[in-house]
């Protein structure tokens, strides 16, 4: 992981390339005004993407209008928009098993029309990025915000990551690639915003230059054969199914899941480095009241703390980086001393409620409790998010 | 791509079977003018592979994976039935993926392979079933044809969804009784080379695997034109001799009966594709 800066590499238009390291710690950066999706494109830019397929559905259709603008410019290798998301996760997965980065983008009713991809992009071990803008599920149909459709995702066994703004998706995305690419990861990542919040609020963000662009992906450090005829083995169906009716076969099976499941635990130090940590926290740090939250809900329970503040409650936010790996160890120790915990979240099962009550069950006296829940597109006000507090602490 | 690739690992040469060695040893690599004659002296399939006994599927198979013009960069993208099982026992780069995707995953491997290696020839190959490539995949096929994907697509029909028990398929002939169909299917059978010429192919051919040459001409045509004009689209009978009640030695016989009936030999090629022939011919590659 160290940061290499390799003044005679360079991209044919003429980036500089460079390390992860570098973009996202060491190169200088200016003031910029921008959308989620124009950031989006400012990090494809930097991230020497070999091909992307899209299709429209909003919110992310923007994001992936001007990935085709990057093509069209010569900065993205492959690009065309596919039949439907099914297809298109199908085709960016091929593209992947030829040995090309890769992105792509959706939101709600496309990532589950897509949906059997996903568990076979993980089984193939290819490290595909997929910025998920969220927005609801039909039915009734909803183009608003709303995560549900993180919850379906837990246990594909890609690695979720979740931005809050404008300014980590960015960092994420170039993040995502330099994670997922480590030959002992390798497995995707859905680097994860809340639809309209992140993808069509302007917003400040730093930027470096755009004369730099991340070192290109390497296939032949990919811990599967690349699908290109040039490495061995050449007798090599990817992936091989193994159902055959024998204990052998049940076996392979098994440890197969469980290693893309490893895969994403050994991501942690990895993702700890190009994230600054699996988590952040925000305000009073011994406060008894701690918001665990994650996206935008993460910023309105951040507002909260300042209003409990002036009304004498000392709160802090825990915001997860990372769903999938889940942060254990970072959580454990962000609420140890708190009495009472909220989980604000933008969709109505609660799932990351849930997530935090598995890992914290017999580990932590505090009072969980999973509010405020918005969803369909409703908005968390700063003041809901108080009163709730206000309503259930003693 | 190199040779080497297709080499038995050494440390294990001494312990794998004599057919795996013989995949390496009598490959034919290298020569584009490689034939079906060949195939009583090489090796392209394990006999050990997990079709029917006498499965028409695997003769077809074997014709095919002799008369690829440039086995040491083509690549075969599979999907799930019958067909697939194959796979693991010949010596390609192959994928499965899921059932019904295999035009979006080759897709995306040819496009990725021009832009990677753009100076060389890499071949991709869709290889799936009627169910596959019909009814769960159509609109992956179709789109793919529409999207000028330069791949070639050979749909193994054998009239049904064989893997799964014999339900019947878009593919089965209308009145035919299969599970799913308890009164004989409803529908005519789907003219899917008439589609393929619709959905903007170059190259389409229907035909049983009765005659192995004729196979490899078919399928060395589609190739050449796949690779320079854009999709190709292979049409073969392979009847499931399982579900229709045949015995392991019927199944040539099968297809021969058909041939004069709803298989016969049909092809249909564009202009551009017609002077890319004229081009291979010259050259002597076909
Ligand atoms: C999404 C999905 N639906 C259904 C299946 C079950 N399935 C597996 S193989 C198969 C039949 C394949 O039929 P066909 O493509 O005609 O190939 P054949 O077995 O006849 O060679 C089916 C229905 C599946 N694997 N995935
Ligand atoms: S079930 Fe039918 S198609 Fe499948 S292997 Fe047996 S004979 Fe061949
Ligand atoms: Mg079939």
């Amino acid at each position: 992981m160290q940061s290499v800066e390799n003044k005679e590499k360079v991209n044919k238009k003429g980036q500089r390339l460079v390390s992860a390291d570098y973009i996202l710690f060491e190169a200088p950066r200016e003031k910029h005004f921008m959308t989620g999706s124009e950031a989006v494109k400012e990090a494809v830019k930097r991230a020497s993407v070999d091909a992307s397929v899209s299709y429209p559905i909003t919110p992310q259709s923007e994001a992936a209008h001007l990935i085709g603008e990057l093509w069209a410019e010569g900065y993205v290798g492959v690009y065309f928009r596919g039949e439907n998301e099914f297809g298109v996760m199908s085709e960016v997965a091929g593209a992947a098993m030829a040995g090309a980065r890769v992105i792509t983008t959706t939101s709600g009713p496309g990532t589950l029309r897509a949906f059997e991809n996903f568990p076979m992009w993980s089984g193939t071990r290819i490290p595909v990025q997929l910025v998920l803008m969220a927005r609801g599920v039909n039915a009734p149909l909803s183009i608003q915000p709303d995560n549900l459709e993180v919850d379906f995702l837990l246990d594909t066994g890609c690695m979720i990551w979740y931005a809050e703004n404008v300014q980590e998706l960015f960092d994420m995305i170039i993040a995502g690639f330099a994670v997922a690419e480590q030959p002992d990861v390798h497995v995707p990542v859905i680097t994860a915003v809340d639809g309209f919040f992140v993808s069509h609020t302007r917003e400040a963000i730093y930027l470096p230059p755009d004369d730099i662009a991340l070192e290109p992906y390497n296939p032949y450090k990919s811990p599967m054969p690349v699908i290109d005829a040039e490495v061995p083995p050449g007798r090599f169906l990817r992936d091989p199914f193994v159902m055959k009716s024998n204990y052998i076969s049940y076996a392979t099976h098994a440890s197969w899941q469980w290693e893309v499941r490893s895969a994403i635990e050994r991501s942690r130090p990895y993702a700890k480095h190009y994230l600054k940590g699996l988590i952040e926290e925000f305000g009073d740090k011994d406060g008894d009241v701690v918001f665990v939250a994650c996206g935008t809900a993460a910023s309105q329970a951040k507002e909260a703390t300042r209003v409990l503040l002036d009304k004498g409650i000392a709160a802090k936010v825990v915001k997860l980086k990372t769903i999938r790996p889940f942060p254990v160890e970072e959580v454990l120790e962000a609420t140890k001393n708190a009495k009472y915990i909220f989980v604000p979240e933008f969709n109505v099962v609660g799932w990351l409620e849930r997530e935090l009550r598995k890992v914290l069950y017999k580990k932590s006296n505090a009072e969980i409790i999973g509010t405020p829940r918005v969803a369909g597109g409703m908005t968390m006000p700063t003041e809901v998010v108080v009163k709730e507090v206000l309503e259930n602490i003693k | 791509m190199s040779f080497k690739i297709y080499k038995v690992n050494e440390a294990l040469r001494d312990v794998v079977p004599q057919e795996v060695i013989d995949l390496e040893e009598k490959a034919t690599w290298g020569d584009p003018k490689r034939s079906v004659m060949q195939i009583p002296t090489h090796k392209e399939l394990l006999e050990e592979h997990s079709l029917c006994a006498g499965c028409p599927e695997a003769a077809a198979i074997r014709y095919i994976l002799a008369s690829l013009p440039n086995p040491e960069d083509t690549i075969i993208v599979n999907s799930t039935g019958c067909t697939s099982l194959v796979f693991p026992h010949i010596s390609l780069h192959t994928v499965h993926s899921l059932f019904g995707n295999q035009n979006s995953v080759a897709s995306g491997i040819k496009r990725v392979l021009e832009y990677r290696f753009p100076d060389k020839v890499k071949d991709v190959v869709v290889l799936a079933g009627d169910g596959a490539t019909v009814d769960i995949g159509l609109d992956y096929t179709l789109q793919s044809f529409f999207r000028q994907e330069k791949i070639t697509t050979i749909c193994f029909d054998n009239e049904v969804y064989a893997n799964t028990g014999g339900q019947e398929s878009g593919l089965t002939p209308k009145g035919h009784v299969f599970k799913m169909a308890p009164k004989g299917k409803q529908f005519e059978k789907v003219p899917m080379w008439q589609l393929a010429i619709d959905s903007g192919c170059h190259y389409v051919a229907r035909l049983t695997v009765s005659s192995p040459k004729r196979v490899e001409k078919v399928i060395k045509e589609a190739i050449y034109v796949a690779r320079e004009v854009g999709p190709t689209y292979v049409h073969l009978y392979t009847p499931c001799i399982l579900e229709i009640g045949l015995n392991s030695d019927d199944g040539l016989e099968e297809m021969r009966a058909r041939d004069k009936e709803r298989f016969k030999f049909f092809e249909y090629k564009t202009p551009e594709a017609e002077e890319v022939l004229a081009k291979y011919k010259e050259e002597g590659l076909l």
